[in-house]
């Protein structure tokens, strides 16, 4: 691959080094006490990883580009391969870029809710974190999947935790989740086993041309079943998404933010990736689970999911149930089996990334400067903190998907996708979920701008530091243009789903 | 009938284990108890990869090289796959990370609560969320 951005000795190794830098420097991140320098260094190491991932990403630009590097200088199939195309590229550079504008966030917002001797080994275990998705989105075999996956779980349950200052209830949710992640991770080591017996092979790519080639196999088939019970509760398919609303609540506000715009979004890459490469979407049974199984839970998510959220007085609750009904979307874009299902699939996955970031950044705002979480203590926020409000209104309006933001578009080509696929009973769907955001969303958004404020307790705000104001300025920015200008997240999504639908080769 | 289970018997062990474990998980309400069903229902697993590597007649993929070239193995030798067994090794190192992690929520959920007991747990965040007027 020709070198792009990077200097040619970096840019060769950039498949491994995004993973490599983060997971490395987790442990001096560890070693200092110093909780300043330890975000420093996850900064610094993010900001590395969102380089090589750039550098990826343009590398893999062209049509049909697959970057193949060999761990090790193994050969494929018998090393590991880090394979890379234009989908998990687009995948690993919104990795890169929200892991660092939430970093970014993290410096106050975690100085304010974990405490002083704490700090460092929890920037460690978010680097384990991010190297471990960065590691799922990248690799090209199954069982280096699996571990990386288990490592980022493993983080992500510490760091969970961690929220427990706040309020006691992130440990037990925490253990939920853990529960629930082990099982699904092994559901997914069970499935691999299952392809490895037929197909002999661990490579993706080996195993996709074994595959094609066993058409119809019980045992194949049984592991693709396993594989998608197993990702579908990472990646919180309807129902398998209990762990995600009280995680999401309890969890400090910088992990919520994190995890709100990657973690779902990686375990959905993975069910891409399996079920149209791995396994091919034309075989029957592939496209009977896509049918009958995929698209139904979607449906069943957005409008469930919506409608829960309806009734959470906890504003961090009501968007976690919100996220759910968000997969939903991707998860119905993914079951339509087209190319422009899956590209509609994909620009909802980066555009929900952009709201979702914008909404817990801001909902992180008020908790710093507030320490507030409920609905009734929104009341007059708007006059008090004008601008971090008109931040969160724009997240919010954008997750309706009101014109000119991001979130019209993701509708927008959903719609387009659906009636293009003849399912006029998904459209509404789709616009019954919608009507539901408006009103859980106007709740809010009443309360913030509507309701006068209480008597005494809105005195003197603490100022929201630059820290939160820049990537939030940002995220919101990201809305509107996105918005009005979509051609380069269609485009992205558009090579992404190309990728994943004809292996890389635009027709 | 006997036969069919016979011939897999390996198999009706592991899908026996796999099930105690997952029922465990499920239907007990203590958080050890619970960590001890997620064990078996992952080693289980392990089992699985295990019993597949096993080729009748075969030891593990070690050779004499007193008079063999480095790195080949005698035409005629019958050995263990030995991927499978690398794979769990692999595995098994994840499933203690995991029931570590899980064992460590356990200890500061009883330092905490008092109590290690899913019901008496959901109850007292219900009632901590009907105090805080949630």
């Amino acid at each position: 691959m020709e070198p792009q951005v990077l200097p040619a000795a970096l840019a060769a190794h950039a498949p491994a080094l995004l993973v490599m830098i983060p997971l490395i420097m987790s442990a001096p991140a560890a070693m200092i006490k110093n909780g300043r320098v330890a975000w420093v260094i996850a900064v610094l190491s993010v900001g590395a990883a969102l380089a090589m991932a750039l550098e990826v990403f343009l590398a893999t630009r062209a049509d049909g580009a697959i970057w193949s590097y060999a761990m090790g200088g193994w050969e494929p199939p018998f090393g590991i391969e880090y394979r890379i195309d234009a989908l998990n590229a687009a995948l690993l550079l919104l990795l890169g870029t929200t892991g660092f504008l939430a970093l970014l966030f993290a410096g106050p917002s975690v100085a304010d809710e974990i405490s002083r001797g704490k700090r460092s080994l929890f920037y460690s275990a978010f680097l384990i974190c991010f190297a471990g998705l960065s590691g799922v989105a990248s690799t090209g075999d199954a069982f280096n999947l699996f571990v990386f996956l288990e490592i980022s779980s493993i983080a992500t349950y510490a760091i969970i935790a961690m929220g427990w200052r706040n309020d006691r209830q992130a440990l037990t949710a925490s253990f939920n989740y853990l529960v629930m992640g082990t099982i699904g991770a092994t559901f997914f080591v069970i499935g691999v086993g299952f392809i490895y017996m037929t197909t002999g092979t661990l490579n993706m790519a080996d195993q996709a041309q074994a595959i094609a080639a066993m058409n119809g196999n019980r045992a194949v088939e049984v592991g693709f079943a396993f594989i998608l019970v197993g990702i579908g509760l990472k990646a919180a398919l309807f129902p398998l998404h209990q762990w995600l609303p009280n995680a999401y609540a309890y969890a400090p506000n910088f992990v919520t933010t994190f995890l709100a715009t990657t973690a779902t979004k990686v375990a959905f890459y993975v069910i891409i990736r399996y079920s149209y490469d791995v396994f091919s979407v034309h075989t029957g049974f592939v496209s009977n689970a896509m049918i009958w199984v995929i698209t139904p839970l979607a449906i069943a998510g957005m409008l469930v999911a919506s409608t829960q959220a309806l009734f959470q007085n906890n504003v961090r609750r009501l968007f976690a149930y919100s996220s759910v009904a968000q997969v939903g979307y991707m998860m119905l874009g993914l079951g339509m089996a087209t190319s422009l299902g899956l590209t509609a699939g994909m620009i909802h996955l980066i555009n929900h990334a952009m709201m979702k970031g914008a909404l817990f950044m801001a909902l992180g705002a008020f908790a710093l400067s507030y320490g507030i979480r409920r609905i009734d203590d929104f009341k007059g926020l708007g006059q008090v903190m004008p601008v971090t409000s008109a931040a969160f209104t724009v997240g919010a309006l954008s997750l309706v998907g009101v014109p000119f933001t991001v979130g019209f578009i993701s509708k927008f080509y959903l719609i387009q996708a659906a009636l293009d696929a003849g399912w006029w009973w998904a459209v509404a769907a789709i616009l019954i979920s919608s009507v539901i955001a408006v009103f859980y969303v106007y709740r809010i958004l009443v309360a913030i701008w509507v309701t006068p404020p209480g008597e005494s307790d809105k005195a003197a705000p603490k100022r929201v530091p630059l820290a939160i104001a820049v990537p939030l300025c940002v995220l919101v920015l990201a809305n509107l243009v996105f918005g009005v200008y979509a051609e380069p997240i269609v485009s992205i999504a558009r090579a992404a789903a190309d990728a994943a639908v004809y292996g890389g080769v635009t027709p | 009938m006997v036969e069919i289970v016979a011939e897999r018997f390996t198999y009706a062990v592991i899908l026996v284990l796999m099930m105690v474990g997952l029922y465990a998980v499920i239907a007990t309400g203590n958080l050890v108890k619970r960590m001890v069903g997620l064990s078996i229902f992952q080693t289980s697993v392990f089992l699985l990869y295990i019993a597949t590597a096993k080729v009748f007649g075969g030891g593990p993929a070690i050779f004499d090289y007193d008079d063999l070239a480095y790195g080949t193995i005698p035409e005629d030798a019958i050995y263990a796959n030995p991927l499978p067994h690398v794979l769990i090794l692999t595995a098994i190192v994840v499933g203690v990370a995991t029931l570590a992690m899980g064992l460590a929520l356990v200890v500061r959920i009883r330092e905490i609560y008092g109590t290690i007991e899913d019901d008496e747990l959901s109850e007292i965040d219900h009632d901590d969320e009907l105090k805080k007027g949630v």
